[in-house]
């Protein structure tokens, strides 16, 4: 059974450089063919500072963490068991290209279901930009295949 | 005003069959390197028949279907449950309603039932999106 002591770990925040490269291939990925996406001039035509990151790019934020999916290492979960349960975004601003976003996340649930045969931990984050201005908000479950 | 109601219903789109090269350029993209999406040795030592989809590829392409509809800058709160896995050669399909107009911090929020399904109807994503409006 995962550690439910760690309920409340906070992880070591980190910061990210959002590169308008990696989000062109991000883009390009998902097959999205909105210009604002790609093109600094059609993004401020439409509004934007400069290339907005896609809306589900947050959790790219997310996977920049200099070790890669740290609640791997916390609760001693083998990267082979784990599935996406569930993923909410908010949205109180925008993620630009060449924006420095800084991740800060907590551990706020870990339970189980069927007897154990099922793990889940509840993650939440928030995204502040280089200005200070909190960005994003993210929750996510990950599901433990016992 | 606009002219969104309860009941309109956001533009659907429909993908490329997922394929190995797709699942591999989005690990790359997106920062997600579990192997069990791209390697296909890893992913049946893990139990797995082959590699599978990224639950949040199908997350991507809800959030392009949300934002070809309305700007990304009207989206408020975009959330989804990963129902059933989604596997090699699936053509996933997004589409989704207006189910109520609420009002938030002074903004008029469509609340919005959305999901992707599979070829033969399955669901494999299902969530709710806010989106601004007004």
């Amino acid at each position: 059974m995962l550690d439910k002591t760690k309920i409340g770990y906070e992880f070591n925040p980190f910061t990210v450089d959002i590169e308008k490269g990696r989000l062109c291939f991000f883009a390009d990925v998902i097959g999205e063919t909105n210009p604002i996406y790609k093109d600094e001039t059609a993004a401020r035509a439409a509004g934007y500072k400069t290339i907005p990151a896609p809306a589900t790019f947050m959790m790219s934020v997310e996977l920049g963490s200099p070790d890669f999916l740290p609640v791997l290492t916390l609760l001693e979960m083998d990267i082979g068991r784990i599935l996406h349960g569930s993923q909410e975004f908010e949205y109180p601003g925008i993620i630009y290209a060449g924006d420095k976003i800084t991740s800060v996340s907590k551990i706020i649930d870990i339970f189980d279901k069927k007897g154990g045969a099922l793990e889940f931990v509840v993650i939440e984050s928030s995204y502040t930009n280089q200005d200070g201005e909190l960005v994003g908000k993210a929750r996510q479950t990950v599901v433990y295949r016992n | 005003m606009s002219d969104i109601q309860v009941g309109s219903e956001i533009p659907s789109l429909t993908l490329p069959a997922i394929s190995r090269g797709t699942l591999a350029l989005y690990a790359g993209a997106s920062g997600d390197h579990n192997p069990i999406h791209i390697d296909i040795d890893f992913a049946k030592k893990a139990g797995m028949d082959d590699v599978f989809a990224q639950g949040m590829l199908s997350m991507a392409y809800l959030g392009r279907f949300l934002t070809a509809w309305q700007p990304q800058s009207q989206l408020r709160k975009f959330t989804t449950r990963f129902a059933t896995i989604t596997n090699l050669y699936d053509v996933i399909t997004c589409s989704g309603k207006v189910v109520e107009l609420i009002e938030q911090n002074g903004e008029t929020l469509a609340r919005c039932e959305i999901q992707a399904c599979r070829e033969d109807g399955v669901q494999t994503l299902a969530g709710e999106a806010l989106i601004a409006v007004s």
